[in-house]
């Protein structure tokens, strides 16, 4: 076991992938001699050379299009988006290309992208720096979308993204990026838990808690804070956004009667929406309340000094916690 | 004068300043530089360079009919382009790599694409019709331009990889102002890129001239990203030829991408849900039917010395022939089956498609056999 940061993490995922199959390239802005913005490929050109691990011109784009091309001919792109909010120039390649190719060609040509996107807020970044654009993503039949929330995760999933057939959207929350965990960096990817399965990181009796990404410690932090309250709740690390792992959460809620889903991202049409439907079709008899969202506000992302206010934190958490027990909360009088 | 008022046929298609080795009249003209390019196409590699248009010409025009008589839902016709994709599909090495757009049919027929192969997707039967792999050639694209960074990504993985093949990416004049072409240009240049871009410039991206896309020669724009631009009179197949074997030897020596501007005309219809007489004019049809790339090199073949009455009679056979494959090949495209809606999604099991699959199986069950329910 090794003690290393979220960022190491994934840097090392990425060094072992190139390690092991020359048919993988890293393909990015600044990823390259810089080691990327937030050095998550450092060292890796230094190790494999520069046709493994490119620098390319400004162009979200022409990176990923050129990846399409390369995986055409039998390559297994990792593409780097700087941050969340420039990977919009390059969505149409997204979505009519790297999702439906194999589609398309009925099965014969592979598209194993893998696309890395530091997402999410928290980091108190200029603007366009914060975003959770995994809805668009998770709405797009072809693509797999994850997110890791620690380090252990991010080492491993980011390799099961690589060795995956199918295009990867890979999000990496970015307020992680410096926290350190044990890694086993030896660790094998056919005993690993498999990139599309959950992982109850909490376990409770009261309430089923869901999230992803950089929100799973917030709900961590919510959960040891019910418990002085009383209050147990189960916290799901949904890791795979789409598909989305429902198993995992269908059977913690058939327990709890309660369903809580948190993220960053608006509420409108977002992942929260559709866990939302889905266990409610699943599991209506065995919910004792309707499903409570705990959202982003449906705004652009707001500037640093105010984003306090928009990403959920343990208190609005525990205020959502609170309308799925029934207790006084946020919207009590509202409601009444 | 407004963008939509300018002349189509003014300075962006006007076949002058163009590399030209057969004029519409059917005449030869020397071209110290181009000459050597085809050096070897004798009067028979003329006369099957004449065939191949015939047929192709004959298999459009056939596709169109199909679609009139409502065996295809849209078809995208090439008339007029036969020069510029016959020539430019000869010059092609068997390992090199095509990214088209929707109307290289004459691209598909020369990698030897199969009538079924080339109308199931026009049919509605099937998402694609070929193996890309078994063609060498990729699904033909949509979306206007996008191919184009693939042929990109394509060589730069040659290069990497030590071979001497490359891409050759195909689109028209509308496509140069698409982001994607011009993110292309720049990764070719950037990555000395073993790709020819072969634009063809055909006058119209469905109802907007070339003169809305650009003020100046597509080509010119190639200096832009630091290639080579060449126009080439994309209505004379050798000279097409000739330029796309010169830019395909660049790309193999390691010389880099190769902008060619093929001026050519697109005789019919965007596609068959189009009306051209609502934008062009007449006299602008009858102009370039003067230019025609079919009689130009049949009037080169016959001051040449071929005996054309064989020739005529050798290209009725053969397009008879193929038009006949064409009919026989639409009978073999199956309509799909229902469940074959879940297919291919994802390369690897999917619990949301699977989940979604078996439902919809369930629903079809419920009608038995006598509704098509396969389930």
């Amino acid at each position: 076991m090794s003690t290393i940061t979220f960022g190491k993490a994934i840097n090392e995922g990425l060094r072992r992938a190139l390690a092991d199959d020359d048919k993988v390239v890293l393909l990015g802005e600044d990823i390259g001699t810089l080691g990327g913005v937030f050095r998550i490929t450092d060292g890796l050109k230094a190790e494999f050379g520069e046709h493994r691990v490119v620098d390319t011109p400004l162009s979200e784009a022409g990176i990923m299009g050129t990846a399409v091309g390369l995986a055409y001919r039998g390559f297994r792109p990792v593409v780097e988006i700087q941050f969340d909010g420039f990977v919009y120039p390059s969505f149409d390649q997204i979505v009519t290309q790297v999702a439906k190719l194999h589609y398309r060609s009925r099965g014969t040509v592979r598209m194993p992208l893998v696309i890395r996107i530091p997402f999410g807020g928290g980091i108190g970044a200029a603007e366009h720096h914060s975003e959770s654009p995994e809805a668009y993503f998770t709405h797009t039949a072809g693509l797999r979308v994850v997110a890791c929330s620690n380090p252990a995760d991010a080492y491993v999933m980011i390799r099961q993204a690589i060795a995956s057939d199918d295009p990867v959207v890979f999000l990496e929350p970015k307020r992680r990026y410096h926290v350190k965990g044990e890694v086993d960096l030896d660790a094998s990817l056919a005993d690993a838990r498999p990139m599309g399965v959950a992982t109850t990181v909490a376990s409770g009796g009261d309430v089923t808690l869901v999230t992803y990404g950089a929100l799973v410690q917030t709900a961590r932090d919510a959960a040891t804070a019910a418990a002085e309250d009383g209050v147990s709740i189960e916290v799901i690390d949904l890791r795979s956004l789409a598909p989305v792992d429902y198993a995992t959460i269908e059977a913690s809620v058939r327990r709890t009667g309660r369903l809580v889903v948190a993220h960053e991202a608006g509420e409108q049409g977002g992942v929260g929406a559709e866990i939302a439907a889905s266990i409610t079709e699943r599991c209506f008899d065995w919910l004792e309340v309707a499903p409570v969202r705990v959202t982003g506000h449906d705004i652009p992302y707001p500037p640093a000094k105010l984003e306090q206010y928009h990403l959920p934190d343990l208190d609005r958490i525990l205020d959502g916690v609170d309308r799925a027990l029934g207790r006084p909360n946020s919207l009590s009088e509202v409601e009444a | 004068m407004t963008p939509s008022d300018r002349e189509a046929t003014g300075l962006l298609t006007r076949p002058d300043d163009l590399v030209r080795l057969l004029d519409q009249s059917g005449v030869r003209h020397a071209s110290p530089e181009f000459d050597p390019w085809v050096a070897d196409v004798d009067l028979d590699a003329l006369i099957r360079l004449h065939r191949d248009m015939v047929v192709v010409r004959r298999l459009d025009s056939e596709a169109t009919a199909l679609q009139r008589q409502g065996e295809l839902g849209l078809w995208p016709p090439l008339a007029g382009q036969e020069a510029a994709q016959i020539g430019s599909a000869r010059a092609l090495h068997d390992d090199d790599f095509v990214f088209s757009s929707y109307r290289e049919h004459a691209i598909a027929w020369m990698r030897g694409v199969r009538p079924d192969e080339l109308l199931s997707v026009w049919r509605g039967s099937a998402a694609s019709g070929w193996d890309p792999y078994a063609r060498r050639m990729a699904i033909p694209q949509i979306i206007i331009g996008a191919q184009t960074l693939h042929a990109v990504g394509w060589a730069m993985g040659a290069r990497w990889e030590g071979t001497t093949s490359a891409s050759i990416a195909y689109f028209g004049d509308g496509a140069t102002s698409e982001g994607d072409v011009n993110e292309a240009l720049v990764f070719a240049s950037s990555f000395d890129a073993p790709v020819v871009f072969f634009c063809q410039n055909n006058g119209w991206a469905i109802s907007e001239p070339v003169g809305l896309q650009s003020k100046q020669p597509l080509a010119r724009r190639a200096d832009g990203f630091g290639m080579p631009g060449i126009r080439v009179d994309g209505n004379d197949v050798l000279a097409v030829l000739a330029v796309t074997r010169w830019a395909l030897e660049r790309a193999r020596r390691g010389e880099g991408p190769t902008f060619i501007e093929a001026v050519t005309y697109r005789m019919g219809p965007h596609t068959t849900a189009d009306d051209p007489k609502r934008y062009r004019s007449d006299d602008d049809l009858a102009a370039w039917r003067e230019r025609d790339p079919i009689t130009r090199l049949h009037a080169h073949l016959a001051a040449s010395g071929a005996d054309i009455d064989a020739v005529d009679a050798d290209v009725k056979e053969a397009a008879d022939r193929a038009a006949a494959e064409l009919r026989a090949g639409l009978t073999a495209i199956a309509d799909p089956e229902p469940m074959s809606v879940f297919e291919h999604v994802y390369a690897e099991p999917n619990s949301h498609v699977e989940r979604q699959k078996e439902r919809f199986a369930r629903y079809l069950a419920m009608f038995g056999d006598e509704d098509g329910g396969t389930a």
